[in-house]
């Protein structure tokens, strides 16, 4: 391998990341890059994201074409000092390519992870459960007209350390589309079958949006079987909601049209990838899913504002809570996380909407780790 | 099973009904009143009628281009269709139908058809639903000489008896085929042909009422038992000729004096009821009264009814699109 | 996801609908197989296999075996679709339309107008088209272009496994007649394709692919043929738009026109012949609805005016290719630039 010279490769983002899209560079050959430094604009089946260098140094080649899309793990550049020649270059992405090659072959005869499905209170739930460890399991609690993929890039982060569950609530995923009334009990109720089912006695609950008001609703009707509460941009917390979007969210059928809608949902809207949009159109066409939306949307923020307001009630908790939220969320105003209770660990994300765990995974992730090691 | 004595009225007012409603459009098609094409049911009465005193609102009958016995027979407004036939906007089927396509699906008239043969398939549809469903009905094609050579009425044939589905097949065999003689256009018999398939066939005087309400109920009774497929072969003679505006010339010139003279079948019931004390003539006198003045009233209604307009030519394409 | 074939998906849907409504029956030519043979039962599942195993768990009476009739079976599956059922009848190929066509535009097609909105016809008739099998000029065609014709019929053209599963299952649910064409060179394609239940709502095309030079518009089959080539295109920096109709009646005019417009320059790729075609439509409307923003004039990439051929050496040549696809977007690219 020559000295200095650098492979730059297709980043894996959350588990079920495959393969990404190069969709552009942002940097010429030639030019000098910093570490940290946003090179390309990269999109996943779920989400478009600007590419951070993983390294510093000259941009020597850009071996990956703005449109194509390539397997986790291949050459997208070649970072090297000015003074390596071409040949070297050369030399250098053929090697890598050969053996990347192999080692694709060999990835491929390995799964990855998969969601499962049980019956818990007479419904099916369908889950995806990631690593192990001592302690009480993480269960994470996607938002309105989520799933558990939400937390792909949450997940794998924490599931080094510890055993991680991510459901898909009623209503949603690959669950039961039936909902009875559409209330947080219901949808807390849901929660506390499918860790009865797992014999699951304790868990840390990390909640987004209407997964955080389900989690705080659970651990408050609960508390002992609530190790600590992570509510990242939670509903109940005001009666402000933006029904501009929950309304996008269910009339539009079209990707055009619903794209703008999703674009709410965070800070930049390239980053929401085409098949962000058509997935969500596909969850939208199953059996059930306008139904079970109405009611939830009905029961939790009929007439525009929200119904479920729980913030008074954070003091009760006996279990260590912290609120992660996104300075420019325009679903749920930030600002809904003043003037909280003493004890609660208020995070404030700068240039962050209210995909919060999606758009800053890093800093949540950071914030989960240090908050679960603590609690 | 016998025919009660409002059974015996009923059955008279709906051939009278006919009859009144036939020579009516006859006259005011001359007049130059209705548009486009009809055909003319008058002298095949008995049949419909005949037939349809055995159905109820559950069973199904596919009709052909001479339709509007069949209409009347089960159960279908004379007015409702005297102002579809006009083409008025409160017709029967809005005016988008007219004489050739009148239903009403309510009444289990599943159309006249303006394709020979086009009906025998759709009974047996109608016929298997009838049987998936349980809902005990029959279904019941009337299908003309003509339409007895399609393919499409073998083929039902077929269909009826390997599914043994409650169907009736009521060959109406006026005499001709538009022009052509069914003496010559029908190869072997109808009721060879039943037998062919496996299925009871019968010879039916078709003047005769009470032959066939005779032959109905047993084919009726048969389909509504599991019985499947019978087909009635009914001999019978129209009146006009085979479209309004034929001069027929292709009949023997003193046929249809005879036919009216010999064999009319309100007649022949008329006979048939005073020689056997059923009913006395001035029950039927009424009825020939009542039926001549509603159908009077549907003309004038027809006459008089508006058009429709420019906003309903593209609805009730699709349920939906 | 799981993975299902196109077969898979089309069974499934046919399952779920019987399962969710009673009054859904299959019927068609050797639909189980078997019927009154020494042999086994359900022993084909149609021609290809698409319906194998509806026999055994919903019985005879729901999956009905019928003779070669097609007049016969097919003016039932309308007849009893106008008295209370959904019935869901397989013309085995389109090819054999020919004999039983007036049960399907006469009939079914003009109840619900002729009869003053009174009827509803739910009738669905599965059919396959489509060349590639060396099944020659009788069992190759489209055709899918005659039935768009005719007003009262909606027809859905599925490009794929999933989409197989969510139209079919709009189909059935639809109270109109709808012809539902399956390609028989499909049948073992994968995607993926959810479990539960799911409807595709007509009339709403399917931008499988957005670019900003050309606008390809396709159906069927060649909605992935289309978007090989545009594959291929991407990496000569010509970036494609690939529009998967759906369904040709109802027409989405709205994403033809849009997409049209947005680059100003079209293909359409049709597998059918050339002349009154989807294609022609297509191109027609555009011409009339979006000259304004034309910069090239609209190609189309189809079969020519011949019967389909049975050798492979001809076939071949006949089925419009990726690269024919592509050649014609570089025209349409090229057009008009310096």
């Amino acid at each position: 391998m020559s000295e200095g010279i650098e492979a730059v490769v297709m980043p894996k983002w959350g588990l079920a990341m495959q393969e990404g899209m190069l969709a552009a560079w942002l940097v010429e050959e030639g030019e000098t890059v910093a570490r940290g430094q946003e090179i390309a604009e990269i999109e996943t089946s779920k989400i478009a994201n600007v590419f951070e260098s993983p390294a510093a140094g000259v941009l020597r080649r850009r071996v990956a074409r703005e449109g194509e899309t390539l397997p986790v793990g291949a050459l997208l550049a070649v970072l090297a000092p000015a003074s390596v020649h071409e040949e070297a270059i050369d030399r250098f992405v053929a090697e890598f390519e050969a053996r990347f090659a192999e080692a694709l072959a060999a990835r491929k005869a390995e799964a990855a992870p998969e969601p499962a499905t049980l019956e818990a209170g007479g419904r099916r739930i369908r889950y995806l459960e990631v690593g192990e460890g001592e302690g009480p399991p993480v269960l994470f609690l996607h938002g309105f007209g989520g799933d558990l993929t939400s937390w792909s890039l949450n997940q794998e982060a924490l599931a080094g350390e510890r055993r991680t569950l991510a459901l898909d609530l009623p209503g949603h995923g690959g669950s039961d589309k039936r909902i009875a009334r559409g209330d947080l009990e219901e949808l807390a109720e849901a929660v506390a079958a499918f860790l009865d089912t797992l014999g699951l006695s304790r868990v840390h609950l990390v909640g987004h949006s209407l997964g955080g008001a389900v989690a705080l609703r659970f651990a408050l009707d609960r508390p002992g079987r609530v190790a600590s509460l992570t509510l990242v941009a939670p509903a109940g917390f005001g009666e402000e909601i933006a029904d501009a979007y929950l309304e996008g969210f269910l009339r539009e059928r079209r990707a055009k049209k619903l794209r703008p809608v999703l674009e709410m949902l965070v800070r930049d809207p390239t980053m929401i990838g085409r098949e962000m949009v058509e997935e969500v159109l596909r969850y939208k066409r199953l059996d059930g899913v306008p139904e079970a939306l109405a009611k939830i949307r009905e029961r939790c923020f009929g007439g525009g504002r929200q119904r479920i307001l729980l913030r008074d009630r954070l003091a009760e908790l006996p279990m260590p809570v912290q609120v992660l939220w996104g300075r420019e969320d325009r679903i749920l105003p930030a600002r809904q996380a003043e003037g909280l209770p003493e004890g609660v660990a208020v995070t404030i994300l700068e240039e962050c909407g209210h995909l919060a765990h999606m758009e800053k995974a890093e800093a949540c992730n950071a914030a989960l780790r240090r908050f679960l090691a603590g609690g | 099973m016998q025919l009660s004595r409002e059974d015996l009225l009923e059955a008279y007012r709906r051939m009278r009904l006919i009859r009144e409603f036939e020579d009516a459009v006859h006259e005011e098609f001359a007049a130059g009143n209705i548009p486009g094409f009809v055909h003319l049911y008058a002298g095949e009465e008995a049949s419909a009628v005949g037939m349809c005193m055995h159905l109820d609102d559950r069973d199904r009958i596919a009709s052909t281009h001479r339709g509007h016995g069949h209409c009347i027979a089960k159960g279908c407004d004379p007015r409702a269709m005297m102002l579809e036939i006009f083409g008025k906007r409160e017709g029967l089927c809005a005016g988008k139908g007219g004489s050739m396509h009148i239903a009403d699906l309510e009444k289990g008239m599943m159309g006249a058809n303006g394709i020979v043969g086009g009906g025998p398939p759709l009974i047996c549809g109608a016929a298997l639903a009838a049987k998936t469903l349980g809902t005990g009905g029959v279904a019941v094609a009337f299908v003309g000489d003509g339409g007895s050579n399609q393919g499409t009425t073998l083929e039902s044939y077929n269909l009826a008896k390997v599914w043994n589905l409650p169907a009736i097949f009521v060959i109406e065999d006026n005499g001709y085929a538009e022009s052509t003689a069914s003496s010559w256009s029908v190869g072997g018999s109808q009721t060879g042909r039943a037998a062919g398939f496996g299925m009871p066939g019968v010879e039916v005087d078709g003047f005769d009422f009470f032959a066939v309400w005779e032959a109905a109920r047993e084919a009726v009774e048969r389909a509504r038992e599991g019985g499947g497929p019978s087909l009635l072969h009914v001999r019978l003679g129209r009146y006009y000729g085979h479209f309004e505006g034929d001069a027929c010339t292709y009949r023997a010139p003193d046929e249809v004096e005879r036919l009216k003279a010999e064999k009319d079948p309100l007649m022949l019931f008329r006979r048939r009821v005073g020689e056997a004390g059923l009913l006395e003539p001035t029950d039927l006198d009424a009825i020939d009264r009542e039926a001549r003045e509603q159908i009077a009233r549907a003309v004038s209604d027809a006459k008089a009814a508006g058009y429709p307009t420019e906003a309903d030519l593209l609805t009730d394409v699709y349920a939906s699109y | 996801m799981p993975k299902k074939s196109f077969r898979q998906a089309v069974n499934e849907a046919l399952r779920q609908e019987m399962e969710r409504d009673p009054t859904v029956v299959v019927m068609g030519e050797d639909v189980a197989g078997g019927m009154g043979a020494p042999g086994e039962q359900d022993a084909w599942g149609g021609p290809l296999g698409v319906t194998k195993g509806l026999m055994p768990q919903f019985g005879r009476e729901r999956v009905l075996d019928t003779p070669i009739s097609e007049s016969a079976f097919i003016g039932a599956a309308v007849g009893a679709a106008a008295t209370g059922l959904r019935p869901v009848a397989e013309l085995m190929f389109v090819d054999f339309m020919g004999v039983c066509f007036d049960q399907i535009f006469n009939q079914a097609a003009k109840f619900r107008y002729m009869f003053g909105g009174k009827a509803t016809t739910p009738v669905v008739i599965r059919t396959m088209y489509g060349a590639g099998f060396r099944a020659a000029s009788q069992h190759s065609q489209c055709l899918y272009n005659i039935f768009t014709h005719i007003p009262g019929l909606k027809v859905a053209i599925p490009s794929n496994a999933y989409e197989a599963k969510g139209l079919l299952i709009q189909a059935i649910r639809d109270d109109d007649p709808v012809m539902f064409f399956e390609h028989k060179a499909m049948y073992d394609e994968e995607a993926e394709v959810p479990d539960e239940p799911y409807a595709i709502p007509f009339g709403e095309a399917n931008l499988v692919r957005e670019g900003e030079d050309v606008t390809i518009v396709a159906l069927g089959r060649m909605v992935n043929v289309a978007r090989d080539a545009a594959d291929r295109l991407e990496g000569e920096g010509i970036s494609c738009t690939v529009v998967d109709l759906r369904t040709t009646s109802p027409l989405d005019r709205e994403t033809v026109l849009e997409t049209a417009a947005e680059t100003g320059r079209v293909v359409v790729v049709d597998e059918a012949h050339p002349r009154c075609s989807v294609a022609t439509d297509i191109a027609a409307l555009i011409a009339q609805e979006a000259f304004e923003s034309l910069e090239a004039p609209v190609r189309m990439v189809t079969a020519p005016h011949a019967p389909v051929p049975f050798s492979p050496a001809l076939e071949d040549l006949y089925i419009p290719s990726a690269d024919r696809i592509a050649e014609a977007v570089r025209e349409v690219h090229g057009h008009g630039r310096r």
